[in-house]
């Protein structure tokens, strides 16, 4: 156990190197490992934004789905329903037409009808004159007996 | 070298002997432990010059470890501010360690060496040529940091309590009393009380780091007596019990610095 000179010569060492380690080793490692830390919590925090937006954007798009097969079925919907709609239409201007056609028919058979009538009418006048004429020749007279020609006539 | 053979008695006191000046200033402690504090701040310091916060090499990756390992002890144990610490915990625990360490080298290596350099070099007799290699077998090494340490809690207790708070401290801890007769009986106790705690510290700091690693190095000049072909029964056994000792060592040296300057901060 001898203390001598030795004793302020090594303190005089371990101040200088405290003096060191403080200027040139403690200050730069610790900051650049608070930096490290700090990035490293940056990162973290980004990753769980991402996260989060990720899940955000799933949402959206999920809703957006829903949306555009609500409104494909809406349009089909519509389309069908237009379709039916245009199918009765048809249907029902089909009917009309086919009216009219049988109306226009039935008016023209109508009309055949009464020509038809009407000739016969004249016809038979014709016949049942020439016939009168025929069988009484002579004795009666197509003038004369005008007005009862025309009462058969009315008859027909 | 030696000529002759020596007895163990000599060859023991020839490890014991420093490297001294007429002075009695021991050159083995100064230079060993000035080159020991030389590697450590330049390989802290390179380090650090080139220290990244992204992905660390492998010798940063270490440098962080020891320097995490000590901030996270501070910041277990202290808890007011200081520029001083942290720097002076990482300095003791490194230094101590790597003068420790040098423990692990064969007791005969550097020596021997020396004794070839002081002979064939300066032409001395290699008898008169000593070296011992472990700092911290050295009271005046193991009293420097000690000391320096109690330094360091008389200044830190000023700076947090003002040259005022730290006199009157001094004179009314451990014991308060209420009445002024009491505090003046009390005054002499306190101041006693309060000496004698400061001056333990550095004693108890310092013995006992030299107390662990002057026994372990005379163990291992113990062990070098024994014949070669048996050296390896107890030195291999010893010196892998002595890796726990000198890591353990500078880690206590550490930690008591750390509380001490802890203590010394806070008010009682």
């Amino acid at each position: 156990m001898d203390i001598n000179l030795s004793l302020i010569g090594q303190m005089i060492t371990f101040v200088l190197l405290v003096l060191f380690t403080m200027k040139f080793v403690w200050p730069p490692l610790t900051g650049m490992m608070e930096e490290r830390a700090r990035r490293i919590a940056d990162g973290l925090s980004a990753a769980d934004r991402a996260k989060q937006d990720l899940a955000n954007a799933e949402k959206a798009s999920a809703d957006k789905l829903r949306e555009a097969k609500q409104h494909a079925a809406e349009i089909i919907a519509q389309a069908e329903k237009r379709a039916s709609q245009l199918v009765e239409e048809a249907k029902e201007t089909a009917k009309q037409e086919g009216e009219r056609l049988v109306n226009g028919a039935q008016a023209e058979i109508e009309s055949q009808v009464q020509h038809a009538k009407e000739v016969l009418r004249q016809q038979v006048g014709q016949l049942a004159v020439d016939g009168a004429t025929k069988i009484l020749k002579r004795e009666i007279d197509a003038a004369k007996h005008a007005d009862l020609l025309a009462s058969i006539k009315a008859e027909l | 070298m030696s000529a002759e053979k020596q007895t163990a008695t000599q060859y023991i006191q020839h490890h014991l002997t420093f490297n001294q000046t007429a002075g009695g200033f021991h050159l083995d402690t100064f230079w060993i432990a000035l080159i020991l504090g030389f590697l450590f701040v330049g390989v802290f310091a390179l380090v650090a010059r080139k220290a990244t916060s992204g992905v660390p090499g492998k010798l940063q990756n270490f440098v962080e470890l020891i320097v995490e390992m000590v901030d996270s002890q501070i910041k277990d144990a202290f808890h007011a501010k200081s520029k001083v610490i942290g720097p002076l915990s990482l300095t003791i625990f490194c230094w101590v360690f790597l003068m420790n360490a040098m423990d692990f080298l064969p007791v005969d290596l550097l020596p021997t060496i020396a004794q070839a350099i002081g002979h064939y070099g300066f032409g001395m007799d290699p008898h008169h040529v000593y070296l011992r290699v472990v700092p911290t077998a050295d009271v005046n090494q193991t009293f420097a940091l000690s000391l320096s340490v109690m330094l360091l809690i008389i200044g830190f207790s000023i700076s947090a309590k003002g040259p005022v708070g730290y006199i009157k401290e001094l004179f009314t801890a451990p014991f308060h009393a209420e009445s002024l007769p009491m505090i003046i009986v009390l005054l002499p106790v306190n101041f006693i009380f309060q000496l004698l705690e400061l001056i333990a510290k550095p004693i108890s700091l310092s013995l006992r780091l030299f107390g662990n690693m002057y026994a372990g190095e005379l163990i291992f000049i113990l062990i070098a007596l024994l014949p070669w072909w048996v050296n390896w029964v107890l030195g291999t056994p010893w010196a892998i019990f002595h890796i726990l000792v000198v890591t353990l060592q500078a880690f206590v040296f550490m930690m008591l610095t750390i509380v001490y300057l802890s203590l010394a901060v806070e008010d009682h």
